[in-house]
């Protein structure tokens, strides 16, 4: 089953890449990584999706703990959370008819156009990845150039 | 005041009570060895290769249970130890090693001998640190010494550029740590522990099984008595050897691919294993889904990630292991239905247990033999230094007969690699552990083939004046490699075959050390005693049979309980094991 897990580091050079380095040395999963700082300086937030039974993700848990520069590891596929992805996606329009069926697709998935020549439109979609792909799939007849995405990123539900 | 990084990091290693470091000098860390060499509290040992330093500071550590100490140049310097980092992070050694670093300015550049020390040595430390500032060089030292000393041990690696050794900071050598990511776990949780208790108590064929956390964890006296009190036999890993008397009447001995018959068949019929810092190694399972079917798991370790890797632990307790045992021992004698009881109701299985070790014991035929049995050599050896001797291996056959036959009931006295199996270890180790204690009584117990690996370092036994008994097992064979050709490879002999070996004696003789060569059993006593009595280092050069095997053996993924027990009919009636001058083509033995 796939895990989204938070892993708070020192925001130190080399963390990274311990912790890259510790999924490929055990043979562990990356389905996506994602890297950014935090309020606090010195701390960065690494999110991992990766998958693997229940044992496989326990001990990807009790070792991200070990390394000395993590601080703090959650699953959040164990609780309530909420997921996000973003993707930019440039498409090649040719006729006009075309380039107002994208823009009905943009519109229906609220994917915003933040780049437009001629013959291209660069659309910015955001949501869980079913949504990404979906956007994906709709636009792919038209002719994709370019996709660039963010992996994912996922945040915990706080109770009321 | 002002001190330049280096004078801050001798001062570092004072602080920290360190008194001996192993290593070889270059380029960027000149400066460095210049201070060292301007005072008498830290001193140098030079070794000829900088694997001979890092083996060096693990037997150092191995025997003290304090960290050791290498320190080596950048580039091939720092590549050179990889194989230490690698063995030392295996079995859990506390180790720090210091590698220079080409100045902060050129990183990256692929200057002269720059190599990536962090990145490659990343995978074989239990951390590493670049020191871009010399302000942060104490602190990183100050955590280093304690990352590799506390929790679960093992080697950390600090790389210190050029520069950094050059300028200067205010020294304050900082007395106490703050590491927010890393706060080992040391006492168990109470709950557990009463669970486990239970667990023994009710238990009807109960096995403690322990391993190297045990000599970490400095837990021998508290394994006798829960032993001893629950009246529970005691089977080791070759890491946890020493942990409890091979001469105790609970004692199984060794378990695993090499061990005894009687600790594998308990721990295949067992129906609860009490784990005791170890973390259920291949070579101790055997075939996984058929180890220990009908045992409950209890899992005492101080690392959580060895908990359920490999085996489900039924009652998972994380936490040092002396500490834990201690409590446990105490809740046992406390509890209702008194282990005393326990003694009556243990009965059958101990009886179970000394049938399997009356039915095969550990045995070897030296009466009416030619040639020298290599166990021969060994038990003569333990006989004649007891519990004296701090024994250091090297890897092979030799290794596995070393662990079969010293009994000794003190840790800290089987030093070997274990986990990375590193030829090569057993001898710069040896120096280690004799430089840690002058006055013991230290043992290498070796090959021509490891022993080779690291020859060099006959230099420092010798310069200073280190009274390593070496103790060489010489059947010009890679006899392990050869022992599995003959078993699994009909007899096919691809490169494990070394044929003519230099004449060790002369060796021996060339780097001033003085050399004596048993050719038959009758020399073995007389040689052992001559060479225990000699005052520096000796070369004990034991010609044995090229053919004997180390039994009992599980071939690789088979069941625990599934032993060789002896050669095959084939393997007896198929060779000649003939050694003698001239006779073999292959074996030709300096005059
Ligand atoms: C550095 C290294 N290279 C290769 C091996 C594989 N290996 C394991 S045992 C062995 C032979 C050991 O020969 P020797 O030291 O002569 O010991 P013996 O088995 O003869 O007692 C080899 C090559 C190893 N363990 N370590
Ligand atoms: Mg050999």
């Amino acid at each position: 089953m796939e895990h989204v897990i938070s892993v708070l580091v020192e925001n130190n050079p080399g963390v990274l890449a311990r912790v890259a380095g510790l999924f490929s040395a055990r043979g562990y999963n990356i389905e996506s990584l994602s890297v950014a700082p935090t309020p606090d300086a010195t701390i960065s937030m690494i999110t991992v999706v990766t998958s693997g039974d229940e044992i496989i993700i326990e001990q990807i848990m009790k070792q991200l703990n070990k390394v000395i520069e993590v601080l703090k590891v959650v699953d959040l596929t164990e609780e309530d959370h909420l997921e996000r992805e973003t993707a930019l996606i440039k498409i090649v329009t040719k006729q006009g008819q075309q380039r107002d069926e994208a823009i009905r697709i943009a519109g229906i998935f609220r994917a915003n156009i933040v780049d437009s020549t001629p013959q291209t439109y660069t659309f910015e979609v955001s949501g869980d990845s079913g949504k990404i792909q979906a956007v994906i799939d709709r636009l792919k007849p038209m002719g994709i150039k370019e996709i660039v995405r963010t992996g994912r990123i996922a945040i915990a539900r706080d109770a009321l | 005041m002002k001190l330049t990084g280096s004078e801050i990091f001798v001062e570092s290693l004072k602080c920290e009570g360190v008194k001996t470091i192993f290593g070889i000098p270059g380029g960027v860390v000149l400066k460095l060895f210049d201070v060292l060499h301007q005072q008498n509290d830290v001193e140098v040992v030079l070794t000829r290769h900088e694997q001979g330093a890092i083996h060096m500071a693990e037997g150092y550590a191995k025997a003290t249970g304090k960290a050791g100490v290498a320190l080596v140049t950048s580039g091939p310097g720092m590549t050179n130890i990889v194989t230490g980092l690698a063995d030392a992070m295996m079995d859990s050694v506390p180790l720090v090693a210091f590698t220079g670093q080409v100045p902060t300015s050129l990183i990256g550049n692929d200057a002269f001998q720059e190599a990536d020390n962090i990145g490659i040595s990343r995978p074989c430390t239990k951390h590493n640190v670049l020191v871009k500032d010399v302000k942060d060089l104490a602190t990183v030292i100050k955590e280093a010494f304690y990352i590799a000393n506390t929790g679960r041990p093992g080697p950390v690696l600090v790389d210190i550029p050029k520069d950094v050794t050059t300028e200067s900071a205010e020294f304050h050598y900082p007395d106490k740590v703050s590491l927010r990511g890393y706060r080992p776990t040391v006492s168990g949780n109470r709950f557990q522990i009463k669970q486990a208790a239970d667990e023994i108590l009710k238990a009807k064929r109960p096995v403690i099984y322990v391993g190297g956390g045990s000599v970490f964890s400095g837990a021998a006296n508290e394994v006798r008595e829960l032993a001893d009190l629950t009246q529970i036999p005691v089977t080791m890993t070759v890491m946890g050897l020493g942990s409890f008397p091979g001469t105790h009447p609970l004692c199984m001995g060794m378990l695993g691919m090499h061990g005894t018959y009687c600790a594998n068949m308990a721990m295949h019929e067992a129906d609860l294993l009490i784990a005791v810092g170890a973390r259920f190694d291949d070579r101790v399972t055997g075939k996984l889904s058929e180890f220990s079917p009908r045992a409950r798991v209890i899992h005492i370790d101080i690392d959580p990630t060895s908990i359920k890797k490999n085996v489900h632990a039924h009652i998972p307790i994380v936490g040092d292991v002396k500490a834990v045992l201690k409590e446990l021992v105490q809740v046992l004698s406390s509890m209702d239905g008194n282990p005393a009881s326990v003694k009556t109701q243990r009965r059958p299985w101990l009886k179970q247990v000394n049938a399997w070790s009356a039915q095969h014991p550990l045995a070897y035929q030296q009466e009416g033999k030619k040639e020298t049995k290599p166990q021969y050599v060994i038990d003569k050896a333990y006989e004649l230094t007891k519990h004296k001797a701090i024994v250091v291996t090297d890897v092979g056959q030799h290794q596995m007969w070393a662990a079969q036959y010293f009994k000794s009931g003190l840790q800290r006295t089987f030093l070997t690699s274990g986990g990375l199996g590193t030829m090569g270890f057993g001898f710069p180790a040896a120096i280690g552990a004799q430089k840690a204690y002058p006055n013991k009584t230290v043992l290498c117990i070796t090959s021509e083939g490891s022993f080779q690996m690291n020859l060099q370092e006959l230099a420092v036994a010798a310069i200073h004046k280190l009274p390593v008994k070496i103790i060489l097992l010489n059947n010009q064979f890679h006899g392990m490699v050869r022992q599995w050709q003959d078993l699994f490879y009909e007899g096919r002999y691809a490169s494990s075959d070394l044929g003519n070996t230099p004449d060790f004696v002369k060796l021996a003789e060339a780097y001033g050390i003085l050399g004596l060569r048993s050719e038959g059993p009758g020399d073995v006593e007389a040689v052992l005693k001559e060479g225990f009595k000699h005052k520096g280092p000796v070369m004990m050069d034991f010609v044995i049979d090229r053919f004997e095997n180390c039994y009992p053996m599980i071939p690789a993924g088979g069941a625990q309980h599934e032993m060789m027990l002896e050669d095959p009919p084939q393997l007896k009636t198929a060779r000649k094991p003939s050694r003698n001058k001239g006779e073999d083509a292959d074996a030709v033995l300096p005059a």
